[in-house]
């Protein structure tokens, strides 16, 4: 079952501990909102999730697919289906986007059967320019080196375009609304809205509720301090836009400094 | 509640730590022996990158090496010396004899001349004036500044013998050369191939170019059939004196080749050679010479190889390049030796007026590789690119000592090397732009960049200018860096697995380098380079 299950779950970073018992489930095929100030540990939760090495797990489990994933390395994890759309995607000098998707769909295929020869070209070809034309992505792209010299909003298309490839069962979207214009917001939505079915996950984190209009969450959760504070549906976003995080600190301050 | 890290299982390779980036200002490189004209007083460099001027060396004279002027270097000497006073050695099966150079070599050993007496008299003086050479000249030492990061010490001299003076059923057991070695690296065919193997040359050009007046061939017969040709273009660009080992390969390389293109010949198809050297406790010597004439064009490629065995081997060789007015030289170099060969070679290009050349360096093996190479731009508007790159791994020691030399105005160059190393590998770049004077409105650049992959490996880069001219444009750089580990997890995360990881990131590097490459043929061989080094 491709629920993602996250409890207790305490991390670590530089001697710092950001997650501080988080507990949070989301169901197979359903897509959570996660908001929260800044620095309240989003981000460590999502390279956390992917198993990004600077950030040490001190305690907790998270469970998907009837595994621990904690105890999976990063290109294993992806294996089982996770995906992250990083807050800062990196560029790779020297490799071609094409050239880095190929090398990442065949690494899919190989670990479902090591004696697979990889994606024939012409059917990566296809595939590649349709997923390049419904993120409304410029087929030039194929041959740039990957997320060098990508505009802040090149870059969070070419995220979903990795996604859109890769087929995850559960992605976490990592404010990857900011830094696109309208039209790039929109066609970055409906990229995430055409993956969404029964077998599809998604954690989005956001500030704000533009992205939210065009992916309609299932619920939207409330990170403070290092912990799940507040969980409703879309309303509760439509509070935050409104009000702000005052009340939120207001009500959990105490809480968290005992 | 026990710590658990988040990456656990499978061990990891060192990936650690941003990149490093050493200062694109200037730093003096003391002027190798003799191989420059004393500078002139007054030094001053203008351009994007202002690099201070190098007001350094008050003489170009303070060196045991023969001094040869690197501007000027017509008429080879031809001192005839006498070959009776050398050494006994006797150099059949393991037994060898101490010598004073400890190299077990003789005069007598100085390759058999092919008839025709007007070859052999001009042959015979110019290898015996080199054999001179050899044993006059130091072996060199880390206390001379171009070797001082290259020790050669461990080489045992005394375990070698000339591959010539193998029994020949000993030869004849040697590994012959893989097909792989044969097919063309560049474009779908050879107009012309020529081969050494121990014991057998054998040369072939199409019959379409030689009808057009080239010549492409082995020294045996450029001397009986080509001997004034031959005479013109030996020792025309690259002195025997310029070092122990060039004077030792000029005096006893037998295997050489002679491309000859004369005025105005477009040769269309690409022209290989292949130095194939088997065997340890082998001695090795080859001269390249390539000569294209006013308005000609040509490329053509050579690789020497061989399996890699225990004992140690060597390999000396010369490489003297004429590029003429206006014509184009594309030459592709490999040096695919086995990891157990100890590799010298001194290599100078000349450029006439407008005339382009286009060398690329491929290295992936030998143990250790001593390499000079150096662009005289002689004329004006000529244009001298040269593009490396080098992959090492285990206990290769490779280094490249490059030179620029801007003789004269609106030239330009552009050098690029480029460099990955493994395990406990070293590498060594040295490059030196030289400006002389009134070289103005010349533009020269230079990059070396290294990519570093194990906590053992170690990456010199020393880039120099001299600028005797004031209006010029120069500019260098050199960097030594590590993988990015936020690179190498945004590809894990993507399920890479970590070994690919690395090979993607490695190929990513060179890839700018390939980019100057357009022979897919060695991009593959490279690629599988890398793949077989990353395992
Ligand atoms: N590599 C790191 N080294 C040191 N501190 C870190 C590191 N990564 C995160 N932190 C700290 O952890 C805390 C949580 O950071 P995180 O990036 O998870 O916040 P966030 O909720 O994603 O914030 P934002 O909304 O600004 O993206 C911050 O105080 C941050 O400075
Ligand atoms: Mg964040």
């Amino acid at each position: 079952m491709s629920q993602l299950d996250i409890r207790d779950l305490r991390v670590t970073v530089a001697g710092n501990e950001i997650l501080k018992g988080l507990n949070l489930t989301i169901e197979q095929g359903k897509v959570h909102a996660l908001m929260g100030p800044n620095g309240s540990g989003k981000s460590t939760l999502a390279y956390t999730l992917m198993g990004h090495p600077n950030y040490e797990v001190t305690g907790g489990e998270v469970w998907f697919k009837g595994q621990n994933i904690l105890e999976l390395e990063p290109d294993q994890r992806s294996h089982l289906g996770i995906f992250l759309a990083f807050q800062y995607p990196v560029a790779i000098p020297g490799v071609s986007v094409a050239n880095f998707l190929r090398t990442a769909l065949n690494s899919h295929r190989k670990a479902k059967n090591p004696e697979d020869k990889g994606m024939p070209i012409p059917e990566f070809r296809t595939l590649l320019k349709e997923k390049m034309d419904l993120l409304k992505m410029d087929h030039s792209f194929a041959g740039r080196y990957l997320n060098d010299g990508f505009s802040g909003g090149e870059k969070k298309r070419a995220e979903i375009l990795q996604m859109a490839a890769l087929d995850p069962e559960f992605a976490v979207l990592d404010e990857t609304d900011s830094g696109l214009d309208i039209d790039a917001l929109r066609n970055v939505a409906e990229g995430v809205q055409a993956l969404r079915g029964p077998n599809f996950g998604a954690l989005v984190i956001t500030h704000y509720q533009r992205l939210l209009n065009y992916i309609n969450p299932d619920v939207v959760h409330v990170m403070f301090n290092g912990r799940i504070v507040e969980t409703g549906g879309p309303e509760l976003a439509l509070k935050l836009e409104a009000e702000g995080y005052d009340w939120v600190r207001e009500a959990h301050e105490l809480v968290t400094s005992e | 509640m026990a710590k658990k890290k988040n990456t656990s299982a499978r061990p990891k390779k060192a990936v650690v730590s941003k990149k490093k980036t050493t200062k694109t200002t200037t730093k003096a490189k003391a002027t190798r022996a003799g191989l420059r004209p004393a500078p002139t007083a007054k030094k001053k460099a203008v351009g994007k990158n202002k690099p201070k001027a190098v007001a350094k060396k008050k003489s170009a004279a303070k060196t045991k090496a023969v001094a040869n002027t690197r501007v000027v270097t017509r008429s080879p000497e031809r001192e005839v010396i006498s070959a009776g006073k050398t050494p006994r050695v006797i150099t059949r099966g393991a037994a060898t004899v101490q010598t004073k150079s400890g190299f077990p070599f003789s005069a007598e050993q100085i390759p058999a001349l092919a008839n025709g007496a007007k070859a052999t008299a001009f042959l015979r003086s110019y290898r015996k004036g080199a054999w001179n050479q050899f044993e006059k000249l130091p072996l060199p030492s880390t206390n001379d500044e171009a070797w001082r990061r290259t020790d050669i010490r461990q080489l045992k001299r005394n375990g070698l013998q000339m591959v010539e003076a193998l029994p020949k059923a000993t030869r004849d057991k040697l590994p012959s050369i893989p097909a792989r070695l044969l097919k063309p690296l560049v474009g779908k065919g050879h107009g012309g191939q020529i081969v050494f193997a121990p014991g057998k040359t054998t040369v072939q050009l199409s019959r379409d170019i030689a009808k057009q007046g080239v010549v492409f061939t082995d020294f045996a017969t450029a001397a009986s059939k080509h001997p004034d040709l031959l005479k013109k273009v030996l020792g025309s660009v690259v002195k025997p004196g310029e070092g122990k080992f060039a004077a030792m390969a000029a005096a006893l390389a037998g295997r050489g080749v002679l491309l000859y293109v004369p005025k105005g010949v477009q040769v269309d198809e690409p022209l290989h050679s292949l130095l194939w050297g088997p065997g340890a406790g082998l001695a090795y010597f080859s001269h390249i010479l390539v000569w294209v004439e006013d308005g000609a064009s040509v490329t053509y490629v050579h690789e020497s190889a061989s399996p890699t065995l225990k004992e140690q081997s060597m390999h000396a060789g010369i490489v003297e390049l004429h590029v003429g007015a206006r014509a184009n030289l594309r030459f592709v170099e490999l040096q695919s030796w086995g990891e157990h060969m100890w590799n010298f070679t001194h290599e100078r290009a000349r450029v006439k007026k407008d005339g382009n050349l286009d060398w690329i360096f491929g290295a992936l093996g030998s143990h250790l590789t001593k390499n000079f190479s150096e662009i005289n731009l002689e004329g004006e508007g000529s244009l001298g690119r040269m593009s490396g790159f080098y992959f090492t791994d285990g206990d290769q020691h490779l280094d490249h000592d490059t030179q620029q030399n801007h003789l004269a105005a609106h030239t330009t160059s552009d050098l690029l090397f480029k460099g990955a190393l493994e395990e406990q590998s070293r590498s060594v770049w040295q490059g030196m732009i030289y400006v002389a004077p009134g070289a103005q409105r010349t533009d020269g650049y230079q990059a070396n960049r290294n990519l570093v992959l194990s906590k053992q490996a170690r990456a010199d880069s020393i880039p120099g200018l001299e600028i005797q001219a004031d209006d010029v444009r120069c500019t260098h750089g050199a960097t030594v860096g590590k993988i990015d580990p936020d690179e190498y997890f945004y590809l894990l995360s993507r399920g890479i697995p970590p070994v690919e990881a690395r090979r993607l990131i490695v190929k990513g590097f060179f890839d700018p380098i390939m980019e100057r490459i357009p022979f897919e043929g060695v991009r593959q061989r490279f690629q599988q380079a890398i793949v077989q080094k990353m395992k």
